[in-house]
């Protein structure tokens, strides 16, 4: 992972930034895409990035810190490997989504918002990932894993490097 | 068990029902050939008469909404698509991303013939990472078949379309919140007017409409505005895909005309109730829509149906809580989501979102107070229809109908002042 505090791009990266520009008709509306590559490069959003791409779209950086801080999917320090976020609205509420967020809770030694020691993984609880047809369920990374029970979700973390 | 002519999910069931050869297979893009034929304003009038009300939250009419474009204005139109489905209890538009995304494709080339438009965005909420991939992949296939780009299908008609996705803000599902998101900015919603068809994204004339809104065009065109009448109740024609979660026996999306009753759905397409239980009450329209209880099921799921049962359709979200269930703890429950997703940018709803979650919070610790009932429902009504967006308002349904409704369980758990 390219380094949060000292970002920079690489020239397919600033090419890939500048293409997603110019598909908008104000270079601006490429400001989550090009953050979402920003941060899928140097793992979450620090200030630092923030500055960066500040220059690469020519606003204040106090303009990409009040986007950056909005959205709840960047992420304003360094998080594990691996994201587990619980969804804990109301149908997986329903079907025991506390249950399992207890039971990651004891798995992980870590409260919900917080890394565990080694860096593997960071848990966190999210409001409704509309897939309320499988709950309880939690994404982890890019997937949803659903129809949750403590068994499943021990797989599912043993699995997790 | 109901059955009836299934439409959006005629090709759920296949595993190769997202590619282009499918849909193609099971007659996709033929309402293009037949649209690109047309006159915009004849589409446009297709689509009042089909009766189509928009599928995402407010069932406004569609044909009626591209009607607000304004007349010969030369300024570039913009379509986009609200693929940012948040509201909980809501499933639909990501078994229709996934399952049959040239509908949507079709949809957008069609409407956009109808509005004068030639570039259209489809904001996808970011947690929806596999729709995203599969609904990219549709797009480049329909790119590689001269169904997008210039002169789409020999005709003079260009359209591109730009996927953009989200970050995570359920505000970003209110359309103007959309717009602010798209261009950059924090999804902060706007004063109305003016409406986004007259000065939206960028500036420009710009239609928002939902993802299974224009999935249902295509069909539209291709069967006629009195067919897709004919499968509804007078102002609200069509199909529609309800998510149903929660005790049921089987949740999932079910496909069914309007004219369906809320029982129908629980008992018919859900299989009932688990577990022998019994049902103690339905939220029908997604969170924001104001609960029912047991007895009031043998209601109609169209847009008035549900207005005139004192709740809303919203995006046909039906969650189904057994007899098991505290309905003080799922207001909590509900009052943090609105707590944590109010934009901050209204006093009212900043402030109430807050204040409110914190007496439901302490309701269901034991710590209730004899008058936090009175002062939720106080709070909430004063509220209401006095901000920007109709977020908070969105809110005080749930706030006031799960205390109105469940009210004794209420009283009854502050006065034991033992926790839920």
């Amino acid at each position: 992972m390219a380094d949060a505090r000292h970002p920079e791009f690489t020239a397919e990266q600033l090419a890939e930034a500048r293409r997603l520009m110019a598909l908008y008709p104000d270079k601006r509306g490429a400001l989550l895409p090009v953050l979402h590559l920003a941060q899928d490069t140097f793992g979450y959003i620090s200030l630092e990035v923030e500055e960066y791409v500040a220059g690469l779209f020519e606003l204040a950086p106090a303009h990409v810190h009040e986007v950056a801080t909005f959205y709840t999917m960047f992420f304003k320090e360094p998080v594990g490997r691996h994201v587990v976020a619980v969804c804990h609205n109301l149908t997986c509420h329903l079907m025991g989504a506390k249950g399992i967020v207890d039971h990651l809770r004891e798995r992980l030694g870590v409260e919900p918002g917080e890394t565990t020691a080694d860096g593997r993984v960071t848990l966190l609880t999210v409001e409704c990932l509309c897939a309320c047809e499988q709950a309880p369920m939690m994404q982890v990374d890019d997937r949803y894993e659903g129809l949750l029970t403590a068994g499943k979700v021990d797989q599912i973390l043993g699995a997790l490097r | 068990m109901t059955t009836t002519e299934k439409i959006f999910t005629r090709n759920f069931h296949l595993p190769d029902s997202h590619t282009l050869e499918r849909y193609r297979a099971t007659g996709g893009y033929s309402a293009l050939a037949k649209a690109l034929a047309m006159e915009p304003t004849a589409i446009v009038e297709e689509v009042k008469k089909s009766n189509l009300r928009g599928l995402g939250g407010a069932a406004f009419p569609t044909g009626v909404k591209w009607g607000f474009i304004p007349k010969g204005s030369t300024a570039p139109k913009y379509l986009v698509i609200n693929a940012d489905e948040g509201e909980p209890g809501t499933f639909k538009d990501r078994y229709l991303l996934e399952r049959d995304p040239h509908a949507l494709v079709e949809g957008m080339i069609i409407a956009a013939r109808a509005i004068g438009s030639h570039l259209g965005f489809v904001y996808i909420r970011g947690e929806y990472v596999q729709p995203w991939r599969v609904f990219s992949g549709a797009v480049r296939e329909a790119y590689a078949a001269g169904l997008l780009g210039k002169g789409i299908q020999g005709s003079a008609f260009d359209f591109d379309i730009v996927i953009h996705r989200g970050a995570g803000a359920y505000i970003c599902g209110e359309e103007t919140g959309l717009l602010s998101s798209l261009e950059g900015k924090k999804g902060w919603p706007k004063i109305k007017p003016p409406f986004p068809a007259v000065k939206g994204a960028f500036g420009h004339p710009t239609i928002v409409n939902n993802v299974e809104t224009i999935a249902s065009v295509p069909h539209i065109i291709n069967r006629g505005a009195e067919w897709f009448a004919g499968l509804g109740t007078k102002t609200q024609g069509g199909t529609r895909l309800y998510s149903v979660s929660g005790h049921v026996v089987k949740p999932g999306v079910v496909e069914a005309p309007v004219t369906t009753t809320l029982r129908s759905l629980i008992y018919d397409h859900a299989g009932g109730i688990r577990d022998g239980r019994r049902l103690k009450a339905v939220v029908p329209g997604g969170s924001s829509a104001p609960i029912l209880t047991a007895d009031e099921i043998d209601v109609v799921m169209d847009a008035d149906g549900l207005k005139a049962a004192g709740s809303m359709i919203g995006s046909a979200g039906v969650i189904v809580f057994d007899e098991t269930v505290s309905i003080p703890e799922a207001l909590m429950v509900v009052a943090r989501f609105y707590a944590h997703e109010s934009c901050g940018q209204c006093t009212p709803c900043r402030e109430s979102t807050g204040w409110i979650y914190k007496m439901a919070h302490r309701i269901v610790d034991g710590k209730g107070r004899k008058e936090d009932l009175d002062t939720i429902l106080d709070i909430a009504k004063r509220g209401a229809g006095t901000t920007i967006c109709a977020f908070y308002d969105g809110a005080v349904g749930p706030y006031v109908s799960y205390i109105e409704k469940f009210r004794e369980e209420f009283e009854s758990l502050i006065r034991s002042g033992a926790g839920a």
